[in-house]
């Protein structure tokens, strides 16, 4: 017999503190702007009304890492930029994640040269890969549902 | 031909032994390096070619003498005519004069054939790479520079190449 029996009808919710996080966590993610290529294109149409991220509470693109805990990137990383990603994913507050959208930014893509990253997963971590070039809208929604799925199953005790 | 062109082409030739040539209307006049700048005062000052429209070069490796072409496209807005300069620079680690002094827009221009060529310009105000990150090793755009940074994934070599690739870690 739990303690909701006893509450009766007082409009208490019991749950675990897990899960609890977990939800408040997966349902106002807000991605960090960080377009940088075409991908950037699906990726605002994936906000616009058509697709609407926001039914899934990721309505809000931060313009600073400080306010973000989703990193998007969306297109190809050069050499040059490799650096500034890596920054501002240092910038970003615990706990976060990243989104690799499209061919380019998983693999390199196309782009095998001396210019591309072959891969942001050689700068930061990646969680989840999109792949497509580039992908839909739908795409990109159902990675961010992917995530969600697994931050969902994130466990108390790996918290740092 | 227009006649600015014309006395143009003839006064470089005359002046600093260069060849002209021409191909489907466009006239390319060959310059030594030691010329470049002089050539440049005299087409910009005496006949009109106030603009450098594009500065370029080419590499023809495995050739030596010359393995580049720098390539100066010049532009009169006043005659509406169009003139090219190519000066032929032999080895691996060339070096010619900078045209920064006649025009102030080759700064970057000349930076960015550094950059990708690996061409100096001496007397250039800033000469650093313009494209690339300042510690990269080697100039892209030379015809000896690999092609691909990454070997092609194949179900076959798929294995090994994870095993060389680096990943981020926490």
């Amino acid at each position: 017999m739990g303690v909701e029996q006893k509450l009766g009808n007082m409009g208490v919710v019991t749950i675990k503190l897990e899960q609890a996080v977990n939800w408040a966590r997966t349902n106002a993610m807000w991605p960090m702007l960080f377009g940088l290529a075409c991908c950037a294109i699906e990726m605002m149409s994936a906000q616009a009304s058509n697709y609407d991220m926001s039914r899934f509470g990721m309505e809000l693109m931060r313009a600073s890492p400080r306010q973000s805990d989703l990193m998007i990137v969306a297109g190809r990383v050069s050499r040059k930029m490799a650096p500034v990603l890596r920054r501002l994913y240092d910038q970003m507050p615990d706990p976060k994640w990243v989104i690799s959208m499209g061919d380019c930014a998983s693999c390199g893509g196309v782009f095998n040269n001396y210019a591309i990253v072959q891969g942001v997963d050689e700068v930061v971590p990646v969680d989840v890969y999109v792949a497509g070039c580039p992908p839909r809208p739908e795409a990109l929604i159902h990675g961010i549902l992917t995530l969600d799925e697994k931050v969902r199953g994130e466990k108390i005790k790996d918290w740092a | 031909m227009d006649e600015t062109l014309l006395s143009a082409i003839q006064a470089i030739t005359e002046r600093f032994v260069a060849q002209s040539s021409e191909f489907r209307g466009q006239i390319t006049l060959m310059i030594s390096p030691e010329h470049i700048v002089d050539s440049c005062r005299v087409l910009r000052d005496e006949f009109g070619f106030e603009m450098l429209a594009a500065q370029t070069a080419v590499d023809y490796w495995p050739e030596q003498a010359p393995r580049f072409h720098v390539i100066y496209q010049l532009n009169s807005l006043s005659h509406h005519q169009r003139l090219s300069l190519r000066v032929p620079v032999a080895g691996n680690a060339p070096a010619i004069p900078t045209v920064e002094s006649v025009y102030p827009n080759a700064n970057w221009h000349e930076r960015e054939i550094y950059d990708m060529f690996g061409i100096r310009f001496a007397g250039h105000s800033d000469m650093r790479r313009i494209l690339m990150p300042y510690d990269w090793v080697g100039h892209p755009l030379r015809k000896d520079y690999p092609l691909g940074y990454e070997e092609v994934q194949f179900s076959f070599n798929y294995d090994e190449i994870d095993r060389r690739k680096p990943y981020a870690n926490e």
